[in-house]
């Protein structure tokens, strides 16, 4: 991983104020937060946000989450699935509304980015593919439309957000519940999703629960990827 | 700073978590930015190397016949969870670092991993029983996952200073970035301080 390090400068940011632009709840598990923020840094594709919540007596709660939006975009979007007992993913769906204040901060992280100036093979389990659709976004705003090729798993198309977007282009949908609208049939990713996308030269970014990321990085293991070239970002629970 | 409207404390205040953490409870997230290493224990080893009068390896054989020692304890994730009362066995740095001889020029050390993962450390926070190299917890095997067969364990600091994988601490007389370090995250990296990014 040594030789990928470095070769990409990742802006990072203070602590800054938020003001709530558009709240929308594509589903019941989701919300998609828009934010204006105080003197937002650029962010690159891939980086996340933390975002910090304040009570009266002082007491704070503060997750990251990744960032949707692609850095042209004046707002910094992200997509927060509400989680049982979620502390601040239950506040941030259930609770925020339009022209609330948040504590942010970011952009973060130098290593799961993407400057936008090679192919990409982007793998995502569930959530795991917001960053993905900022590459994604990133790539149509740039002119390079397929430069970003986007494999997406989940149970069915409600359990996955941006799942719209995602049928466009290039990408596959991989679904395990349900019969995809390309017409795959249901089950979990397989080397046969990723093939076919595969080529020389190519960048590898896998988001997703720790489950998720350990199948997907092995399928390109297998597929004789070098592990150098692939990033992870991993999250949630160990379940 | 202006508090959040409509945001109150659920829970109560735990004097074991540091500022900005929450119990993760039973659960141990994973949180690896690379694929994870199939290493088997016959080819594991750790070195202690750079600024030592007697750079040494161990297999895990012999890493074994050292002094056992345990950590029982809390850990920290900057990613906000924090582990409580957890329990890890191994071997503690101290026992390493009195073979190899720290010469007086060492104050830092770069923990590396069969990944290539590295992560900076002060000598100092590795010294005085506060760290180990960790091969199980709570009594079984580290899995892969977590970092098996065996791992750095820095429990006073964030957990990515725990490097998983770990095969080598190389001891410099000067401070370096290691991988997160370099990627925006703090030198050091006190939970208690909230050392979680650069200039933290």
């Amino acid at each position: 991983m040594e030789s990928l390090i470095s070769t990409i400068a990742a802006p990072s940011g203070g602590w800054r104020r938020a003001v709530v632009r558009s709240v929308a709840r594509p589903s019941s598990r989701f919300v998609v937060l828009r934010l204006d923020v105080e003197d937002r840094v650029p962010h690159l594709p891939g980086q996340h946000y933390v975002v910090r919540l304040r009570a009266e007596d002082g007491y704070t709660a503060s997750r990251s989450y990744s960032v949707a939006s692609t850095p042209a975009d004046d707002a910094v979007e992200m997509c927060v699935e509400r989680l049982i007992d979620g502390e601040v993913s239950s506040f941030l769906a259930d609770v925020v509304v339009v022209g609330d204040e948040l504590e942010v901060r970011g952009p973060i992280g130098g290593w799961f980015v993407w400057d936008g100036s090679s192919a990409v093979l982007a793998i995502g389990g569930g959530t795991g593919v917001v960053p993905l659709v900022s590459m994604l976004r990133h790539a149509n705003q740039q002119g390079t439309r397929g430069a970003v090729c986007l494999v997406a798993a989940a149970r069915s198309l409600a359990e996955l957000p941006y799942g719209d977007e995602i049928l466009a282009g290039c990408n596959v949908l991989a679904l395990s519940r349900v019969t995809s609208p390309s017409g795959r049939p249901p089950g979990r990713i397989t080397v046969a999703d990723l093939q076919p996308h595969t080529r020389d030269g190519q960048g590898f970014y896998v988001c997703g629960s720790a489950g998720f990321a350990e199948t997907a990085t092995r399928l390109l293991v297998d597929l004789g990827i070098p592990t150098t070239a692939v990033r992870v970002e991993r999250f949630g629970p160990t379940r | 700073m202006t508090t959040t409207r409509g945001f109150v404390r659920r829970r109560e205040a735990d004097p074991r978590l540091p500022p900005g953490q929450y119990d993760v409870g039973a659960d141990w997230p994973v949180l690896t930015a690379e694929v994870t290493p199939s290493l088997a224990t016959a080819a594991w080893s750790i070195a202690v190397d750079g600024h030592v009068a007697a750079p040494t390896t161990w297999t895990w054989d012999q890493a074994h016949a050292l002094p056992q020692s345990e950590y029982r304890g809390d850990i920290h994730c900057v990613t906000t969870w924090s582990k409580l009362g957890t329990w890890f066995g191994g071997v503690r740095v101290d026992v390493l670092l009195a073979a190899a001889v720290p010469l007086p020029s060492a104050g830092f050390v770069m923990a590396t991993s069969a990944t290539g993962y590295t992560t900076n450390l002060s000598l100092d926070d590795l010294r005085g029983g506060k760290a180990w190299i960790a091969w199980s917890h709570e009594g079984t095997p580290l899995s892969p996952g977590h970092g098996g067969p065996a791992r750095l364990l820095v429990p006073h600091l964030y957990f990515w200073k725990s490097a998983k994988w770990i095969t080598r601490l190389t001891l410099m007389d000067h401070d370096e970035p290691g991988f997160w370090e370099r990627n925006g995250y703090h030198d050091r990296g006190d939970p208690w301080l909230e050392q979680r990014y650069t200039g933290d």
